[in-house]
């Protein structure tokens, strides 16, 4: 295989990676808090509407991008106010934010476009264009590590670089941060961050922003970077990828970066053996099409272990006699 | 048998009632007056009022329910009370939230320890103390206070170790330490030694007098009144959310404190005829069981318990005790050996061996019995019938006949002065010791010809202690076998006719109850053996 051919198919991972590694940090910073987040789909999906809309009639990615992190954010605390203060069922909370955005968005995008659904098409200026980095054209013709400069990491579009650089942000917010202690302990055992005098509400709160905060970066990506335009649906079960990735990562960053970008790289996979022939029959597109959701299945039904969430998390705190 | 006492007449018959009045309020760490809690319609705390002396050690003695745990937390800031006053070092304060209560230099050890498994220990004395919004500063700074804490009260911890990883004695070294490090001057103490083993109780009380010694102030609840006699300077009894009186330790003795918590005289000795043991009822012969990581708990036992008799297996916690019961009660497997029931070998194998001994007249009340006897969100009468849901009393076939089950149920709950006798309870609302006897009730009246009792009265009060002994004594003179492993070392002593000491899963020795004294038993706990001390 060639280099090319390689560098390319890492080039799709980093990029079919990226909504699935910001949408399994979101997850994180929520799961990590002890709420319990399965709406991380209707959050995504939502955003990716009305970044898109908003870009659509502006005509300005900014203005796209921040409708879709207030929709994402607002969905998010509407979330937090059913799980947290009003203490229901953190999971049905999730599901009906999933039907929510689901239903709404193509009600809306009917309603407002006419075209079933879609959004238009986005002009140049309601995208997010790819960057190339400094000295990208000068490097290329650099064998191996200029061409990996200038082909992989040089020409992804701003989120991919601010998914990436989520990661380390994560990590030091959580294991180095006053606040990140006190997210970690509240998802373990809240009683003992209440007895310490902090507020379990407030922090979860907290949490449950950033979580929005992430998700409607993700879903911006979907509709105003990658694509131009939302589609139907088009976050196609990403939000739950993104939680298996994050059980298969056990709550933890860096190897949630991985997981994301092992889940991104079977899609590149996927992408390319489309059409391809394996012992001369021609392997159906939908049976390749399945395999990242296979593995999946696989991955978290025998390769993890004992994956040990966080202890309290998915049950609302209630100060007790 | 145990007739009430008026209120006026023996209850005023103390030394001295006036050991915590006329004193000087600079004197006092702690003055509560008028304390008053209502949770709904239950009044937790009457009218409450308490001084505590600086540089002691004050008890707070009284039964589950009597308002202890809400007065502290109240002390704490975890509630606000509906009136009264709270003095810190003489000034009033309204404690509003626990924040406010460590700023007043109150610190709290819960009996369910407050920590978070996953984090290290200087990861939990930090947590909610932090100097910044940075961790680094705050962690290397609670490092060195920690040695410094470590040195001044003996107080050894490793910081980097795991919570989960500690044993149950460190997690609450790691809860004082906690409120030290938070600057506290008056220490609450909630229940501590309920999870501990006495070695590590005797290691807690160490530390305590140290704390008193440098001018601490220790605020220490429970209803172990050996506890009381044994640490502290001062003890105040609540009963029924009303303070009832204030002693002091040295002026006083359990009996008259256990009549004060109760308002009943109570017996603190169990009162039994001699034995008069008939044939072998069960034997255990050579029997080895490991855990469920595969290690060897207990390793080649045999023993018998007669008709009429009470047999006491003694030993610090783990040293095979609960291995032992479950093996025997069918609950785990064993590795070899054979367990008689009558002389027959009973089949204990597998997932149904604990239903298979039921079956054939081997009764078990299981050392755990939130985990392994009750389910607590089930209402009483389920859970007086669970295990023998299948018998026909509660109905043929796959109806299950609910009447017939609750009326056995209120049945029983008068028999057992289970309170409050209302069968469609949800079980988690009775209280530790009606629990109890909820299992004892619902194994007992099964009139099995073993009866295996694990910590018959872990967790339960005082008045109920003596009614729990009293079954089991009588169940014994109906000419049961009956085994009873407890790390109450009191307990055992008087309950027993036979004693079997444990220790590192093998039987060491045996003793009789008049005759041994507390410390050759204690000798024998700790492996000691007569055979060891010849041979060196």
């Amino acid at each position: 295989m060639d280099l090319g051919l390689i560098l390319s198919t890492l080039d799709a991972t980093l990029r079919l990676s990226t909504p699935l590694l910001l949408a399994c940090l979101a997850g994180l910073y929520s799961e990590r808090a002890g709420v319990f987040d399965i709406g991380l789909e209707g959050k995504m999906l939502a955003s990716a509407f009305a970044a898109a809309a908003v870009a659509a009639v502006t005509a300005n990615v900014w203005l796209g991008l921040l409708a879709g992190l207030a929709v994402s954010i607002t969905t998010a605390g509407l979330q937090g106010a059913a799980a947290i203060t009003l203490r229901g069922n953190q999971l049905i909370a999730g599901v009906a934010i999933n039907m929510l955005a689901a239903g709404l968005t193509t009600f809306l995008g009917i309603q407002w476009f006419g075209q079933g659904g879609r959004t238009p098409q986005l002009p140049v200026t309601g995208r997010f264009q790819n960057i190339d980095l400094p000295f990208a054209n000068e490097l290329a013709g650099v064998p191996i590590l200029g061409q990996i400069y200038s082909e992989l990491i040089s020409g992804h579009n701003i989120l991919v670089y601010v998914a990436f650089l989520a990661v380390p942000i994560t990590w030091w917010v959580l294991y180095r941060t006053r606040f990140g202690l006190r997210l970690r302990a509240v998802g373990e055992n809240p009683k003992a961050v209440d007895t310490a005098g902090i507020s379990v509400t407030r922090l979860r709160y907290q949490a449950v922003l950033i979580t929005g905060l992430l998700c409607g970066l993700a879903g911006a990506f979907f509709s105003i970077a990658q694509g131009s335009g939302f589609g139907n649906n088009m976050t196609a079960g990403k939000g739950f990828i993104a939680l298996a990735a994050l059980i298969f990562a056990k709550w933890k960053p860096v190897p949630a970066m991985f997981t994301c970008l092992l889940f991104g790289f079977l899609d590149a996979l996927q992408i390319r053996l489309q059409g391809a022939e394996i012992f001369g029959v021609g392997v159906p597109v939908q049976a390749i099409q399945a395999l990242p959701y296979l593995l999946t299945v696989i991955l978290l039904a025998g390769f993890i272990g004992k994956a040990v969430g966080p202890k309290a998390g998915g049950v609302a705190y209630t100060k007790e006699r | 048998m145990t007739e009430p006492v008026q209120n006026g007449d023996n209850l005023q018959q103390r030394p001295s009632g006036a050991a915590a009045s006329d004193l000087a309020q600079t004197d006092l760490a702690i003055e509560l007056t008028g304390i008053n809690k209502r949770f709904g319609a239950v009044h937790a705390n009457k009218d409450i009022d308490l001084k505590v002396r600086r540089g002691t050690v004050h008890g707070i003695v009284g039964e589950n329910g009597a308002g202890k745990s809400t007065l502290m937390s109240i002390l704490y800031g975890f509630y606000t009370a509906d009136s009264g006053e709270i003095r810190v070092n003489g000034t009033p304060h309204a404690i509003t939230d626990s924040r406010h209560a460590l700023a007043l230099g109150i610190g709290m050890v819960h009996q369910h320890f407050m920590l978070v498994d996953n984090f290290s220990i200087l990861e939990n004395v930090v947590l909610g103390a932090e100097d910044s919004a940075l961790l680094g500063p705050s962690l290397d700074r609670a490092k060195k206070e920690l040695t410094r804490l470590a040195k001044e009260y003996r107080l050894d911890v490793n910081p980097d170790a795991i919570i989960e990883d500690v044993s149950v004695g460190t997690q609450q070294r790691v809860e004082i330490l906690k409120a030290l490090y938070r600057g506290a001057d008056v220490l609450i103490l909630d229940e501590p030694t309920g999870v501990l083993t006495p070695a590590e109780a005797d290691d807690l009380f160490r530390v305590l007098r140290t704390l008193r010694d440098q001018g601490k102030t220790i605020i220490l609840i429970t209803h172990k009144l050996r506890e009381i006699m044994a640490i502290t300077d001062y003890v105040s009894v609540m009963r029924q959310g009303a303070m009832v009186d204030t002693l002091k330790t040295s002026e006083t003795n359990p009996e008259q404190l256990a009549e004060l918590m109760v308002g009943r005289r109570v017996l603190l000795r169990v009162e039994k005829t001699a034995a008069k043991p008939g044939d072998t009822f069960l034997s255990v012969e050579n029997l080895v069981v490991k855990d469920d990581l595969g290690v060897t708990r207990v390793k080649d036992v045999s023993f018998t318990v007669r008709a009429g008799e009470i047999v006491g297996i003694a030993g610090v916690a783990g040293n095979g005790q609960s291995e032992l019961l479950e093996s025997v009660s069918g609950m785990r497997d064993q590795a070899s050996g054979i367990v008689r029931l009558k002389g027959t070998p009973l089949s204990l194998e597998g997932d149904d061996g604990a239903h298979r001994a039921r079956k054939a007249g081997l009764a078990h009340v299981p050392e755990d019995r939130q985990r392994m006897g009750l389910i607590t969100a089930f209402e009483e009468w389920e859970n007086a019938m669970l295990g023998y849901e299948d018998d026909p009393a509660y109905g043929k076939g796959i109806i299950l006949d609910i009447p017939a089950a609750q009326a056995q149920a209120r049945e029983r709950i008068k028999k057992f002065d289970i309170r409050p006798a209302n069968e469609r309870l949800k079980t988690a609302n009775f209280s530790g010791g009606n629990q109890q006897k909820i299992v004892l009730a619902r194994e007992m009246e099964r009139n099995p010809d073993v009866l295996i009792v694990g910590q018959p009265t872990r967790g339960v009060d005082i008045g109920a202690i003596e009614f729990i002994h009293n079954q089991i004594i009588k169940m014994r003179d109906a000419g049961k076998a009956i085994l009873v492993v407890s790390v109450e070392l009191d307990e055992i002593r008087s309950l027993a006719d036979r004693i079997l000491v444990m220790f590192d899963g093998h039987i060491v020795g045996e003793a009789d109850p008049a005759t041994a004294t507390e410390g050759e038993l204690g000798l024998m706990m700790a492996g000691v053996t007569d055979k060891k001390a010849a041979a060196e």
